[in-house]
């Protein structure tokens, strides 16, 4: 190949089927919608570095991963990049998000 | 919200089609509340914006859309209006004017369109509310722009040979709003009859509006 | 400020135009699949900043000049499944675009 294409660019490849699945947005799924929604008119994340971020993921992940679960990594991608969250921070919430859960399941 | 059932074993397990991630704290969950939690702890937002952030999504139906379109079939110079410039016919509605510029394409006799986003998910969120699975799908991304006729077909929507098909490809500021063409015997129907019959999917464009 | 910079329209509609085959790695708008395919300007959507800087928190501006430009679907794909008629309407930015 001498050229380029992204993961997401997806016009006309070969696909299987479509089948008309929805769901009904859980709380979390739809909180990382609206931290986006927030950022975005805050100026700290614009549509297109959460596409970009998106975009970077790789293939794998990109179709494993649940739309959702790639807007949280791109939006916490992008806070990294400008500087609004540090790894360390967040590396030390998660753990402690984690240890707060109690493991009922 | 966070009722378990896990101890009442009178209750038959199901097997959602889904898993259920608002019960299972995933890697991706735990990071979304950290980051939610650390983007207050700095006083960037509120627990209460967030709330009422995603009460304005509850709200955001394809209901709105359904009203407008009811509008366009019962009168020609909001039709006209729709056509011309989306979101003022919107705002005309009391509506949201929407982010985006909002361009109304209209199915007729000879032209059916339908809509796709092939690079990612835009959608005209403040009419229609958030994109259904399916739309955001690998196959429907893919395919639709290439063999529109068969995946309309998949939805059992079947254009015939004297329609010209119009695929739209949102991919940049626009947003796409499909008028489906009224359905035959809604002579004298009140708007709000008629905007029963505006389904979402419709208003995507892979199907007909329903037949009352 | 954003609203002052724009680039001027080069295209008016009913203009042929060519996208430009290019392959840059980064953050694009402009489809694979349309890349160097041939088609009609159908309107002039007005101008945005250019989503290839905005991408990298950069202003991206002066803002670029969006159509929308129709393409006959058996242009764009061989061996399309339809009407020969039928056709494809992408929003391209001016920069991925030549006079034909």
């Amino acid at each position: 190949m001498n050229t380029f294409r992204g993961v997401h660019d997806m016009g006309g490849l070969p696909a299987g089927e479509v089948v008309a699945s929805e769901h009904d947005f859980a709380l979390w799924e739809k909180r990382v919608d609206a931290l986006m929604v927030l950022l975005s008119r805050k100026n700290l994340l614009t549509v297109d570095e959460l596409r970009r971020n998106i975009e970077s993921l790789g293939a794998d992940a990109y179709d494993k991963m649940s739309y959702y679960e790639r807007w949280i990594y791109a939006i916490t991608q992008t806070l990294i990049q400008r500087g609004v969250v540090s790894i360390d921070e967040l590396g030390r919430r998660i753990a402690e998000v984690q240890a707060r859960d109690d493991g009922g399941n | 919200m966070s009722e378990h059932h896990h101890h009442d074993e009178s209750v038959p397990h199901r097997h959602p089609l889904r898993a259920d991630q608002d019960d299972t704290l995933t890697y991706w969950r735990a990071m979304e509340i950290a980051v939610r939690e650390l983007l207050i702890d700095k006083e960037i937002t509120t627990a209460d914006e967030v709330r009422r952030e995603v009460e304005a999504m509850d709200n955001r139906t394809p209901a709105h859309g359904g009203r407008v379109i009811a509008r366009a079939w019962s009168d020609p110079d909001f039709r006209k209006l729709l056509l011309e410039d989306g979101n003022a016919a919107c705002e005309a509605m009391g509506l949201e004017r929407g982010l985006y510029k909002l361009v109304a394409v209209e199915n007729t006799d000879k032209v059916h369109n339908v809509v796709v986003c092939t690079l990612c998910s835009c959608y005209p969120r403040f009419l229609l509310g958030l994109p259904p699975d399916w739309y955001k799908s690998r196959n429907y991304r893919s395919r639709v722009i290439s063999d529109p006729r068969a995946v309309l077909g998949e939805f059992g929507t079947v254009v015939g040979d004297d329609a010209v098909v119009r695929v739209h490809d949102s991919t940049a500021d626009m947003r796409y709003l499909v008028v489906p063409k009224r359905p035959s015997g809604t002579e004298g129907f009140s708007e709000s009859k008629l905007a029963e019959l505006v389904t979402r999917d419709a208003m995507i464009g892979v199907s007909f509006a329903r037949q009352p | 400020m954003a609203e002052t910079e724009a680039i001027a329209a080069l295209f008016k509609a009913g203009d042929c135009v060519r996208v430009r085959e290019a392959y840059p790695i980064g953050h694009v708008r402009t489809p694979y699949y349309i890349r160097g395919k041939s088609g009609v300007i159908e309107r002039l959507c007005g101008a945005y900043p250019n989503p290839e800087e905005l991408a990298y928190a950069r202003p991206g501006l002066p803002r670029q000049p969006l159509y929308r430009v129709r393409f006959r679907q058996t242009d764009v794909w061989q061996g399309y499944r339809g009407k020969g008629d039928d056709t494809v309407d992408i929003e391209i930015y001016q920069h991925w675009l030549q006079a034909q």
